[in-house]
């Protein structure tokens, strides 16, 4: 795998985000699950 | 030195590196220190611990345990304003290895103080050591995104201060779910969630203190020439950290900043009553939560949607927007009371709170264009005292005239009308402190071999 010598890979691109955007993706999730009980 | 990879020196960018590794490093952060939203799941448990099924004489009152996320956010602006030079000189690295230690530390020394019951001990971990890590993770990536992303510095910011705002979304449902799996019939498992929240949250920040860069010295994106002269409102040069102390710009933007926090977040402390109250029988305890959730993802949306706007508008134009639209709603949210519309009531206060989340990351933009990047992260973190000033400001303000207008036999559903009048004129005021700002004057800027510069490590 290429290091920042040589770049960034695209593999290390995504598996930032992805490590974040998990994590992120599922709280909003969850919180919107909440918010939609204001509207029943 | 065991610890040298964590000098500036060793995180500067090699050729090739992909300037978009940088905001999944600043989220890293951001999304755990945003816990502090959500301290709050805590404190119902935390008035249990003795009596485990409901409160016993001994157990904490909530009066006790409100002043840890307050002693929190106190040293969050006291630590960014005392250590923002250390950060600005020392690096990101260096700055997200020690905020992620102080944030752990202090979740772990609450730990302790929930094993021994000792409330002191979570004063001094959680609000002393946690507040200091809140301080320093939350400045520490902000100057290093400025610097990769000279093109939009506002979504730059913005990316990793709405990280900020979705770290409680995270941190809210985890924590409930930790607790009940470490629950059992003779404790509620508070401790063993701070120990666990303290070790995932000290690997986040450490995969993002080892994956952050700083550019090296002339990096320029692809594409992009910096603008030779200096725009009306946006400056080419640089002014010391404590030079921007003496400008009336600083002092100008530190009361924008303070205002129009101000004004969101006794709304935020009180959004669940306020709803109830302002509609009674028409809106229900669950869906009052329901409407929380919603400011929330609002107050997140709006850190990206607001300082990425501001990068086409400008900061000082974007400021208008929040103080002249939040002015125009806060008169307004009365009457919605009035013909009952709870409709326009939730949509005022989304578009209110999309302001107040914008407010804070709009600015270090608006700090970068009056007193340019060398130390904007330093300036920025001597800014964030106006976020402690109005953390006591606002609930104060929101509280105290709510129960003065009950003492005095206004009816509950009409309490809040005059605190909206309040937060409109604070909001005025902020208009014309915004009104104000000019281009800082150039006494004021780094000159050329400046000892002070030349004793910085750049």
């Amino acid at each position: 795998m290429a290091n920042d010598q040589n770049g960034t890979t695209t593999l290390q691109l995504a598996a930032a985000w992805i490590f974040v955007g998990i994590p992120l993706l599922w709280g909003v999730l969850e919180t919107l699950g909440n918010a939609m009980k204001l509207f029943q | 030195m065991a610890l040298s990879f964590l000098d500036r020196e060793r995180t500067v960018a090699k050729p090739g590196f992909n300037r978009w590794m940088v905001p999944p490093a600043a989220l890293c952060m951001h999304l755990c220190i945003g816990q502090a939203y959500a301290f709050s799941v805590f404190n119902l448990p935390m008035t249990k611990l003795l009596g485990i099924t409901k409160s016993a004489p001994d157990d904490w009152k909530l009066t006790e345990l409100g002043w840890i996320f307050s002693i929190a956010i106190v040293f969050l602006g006291l630590s960014a304003a005392v250590f923002g030079r250390w950060v600005e000189e020392g690096g990101p690295r260096k700055a997200m290895f020690t905020a992620g230690l102080c944030w752990t530390l202090g979740f772990l020394v609450s730990a302790l103080g929930v094993y021994g019951h000792q409330l002191w001990l979570i004063y001094l971990g959680y609000g002393v050591l946690g507040g200091i890590g809140l301080g320093i993770g939350y400045i520490s990536p902000v100057s290093t995104l400025i610097k990769w992303f000279p093109d939009r510095p506002g979504m730059a910011t913005g990316m990793a201060i709405m990280g900020f705002g979705g770290g409680a979304f995270i941190a809210s449902p985890l924590s409930v779910w930790l607790m009940q799996k470490f629950a059992t019939p003779t404790h509620v498992g508070v401790a063993e969630t701070f120990i666990a929240m303290g070790l995932i949250y000290l690997c986040f920040t450490w995969v993002g203190a080892a994956i952050v860069r700083v550019p090296a010295p002339g990096w320029r994106p692809a594409g992009y020439t910096p603008p030779v002269q200096a725009q009306k409102l946006i400056t080419t040069n640089d002014v010391f950290v404590y030079d921007a102390l003496k400008t009336p710009q600083f002092w100008l933007i530190w009361w924008v900043l303070c205002l129009n926090v101000t004004a969101g977040i006794g709304v935020l402390g009180q959004a669940s009553a306020m709803t109830q109250e302002m509609f009674p029988g028409k809106v229900t305890p669950v869906a009052a939560a329901g409407f929380v959730g919603l400011l929330s993802l609002f107050n997140m949306g709006g850190r990206f949607f607001w300082a990425s706007i501001s990068d086409m508008i400008g900061r000082k134009n974007t400021y208008f927007c929040f103080f002249a639209i939040g002015t125009v709603l806060y008169i307004l949210v009365p009457q919605t009371g009035l013909i009952g519309s709870v409709a326009l009531f939730v949509a005022c206060f989304c578009v209110i709170i999309s302001m107040y989340g914008g407010g804070f990351s709009t600015v270090p933009a608006y700090l970068k264009d009056m007193f340019g990047t060398r130390y904007v992260g330093a300036i920025h973190g001597m800014l964030l005292t106006a976020w402690s000033a109005a953390g006591i400001l606002g609930p104060v303000l929101v509280n105290y005239i709510r129960e003065y207008q009950i003492n005095n036999g206004v009816p509950k559903a009409q309490a809040y009308n005059t605190t909206m009048y309040i937060m409109a004129g604070l909001l005025v005021i902020g208009l014309i402190c915004n009104a104000l700002v000019r281009a800082v004057h150039e006494r004021h800027h780094l000159k050329a071999g400046d000892a002070r510069v030349a004793a910085a490590r750049t």
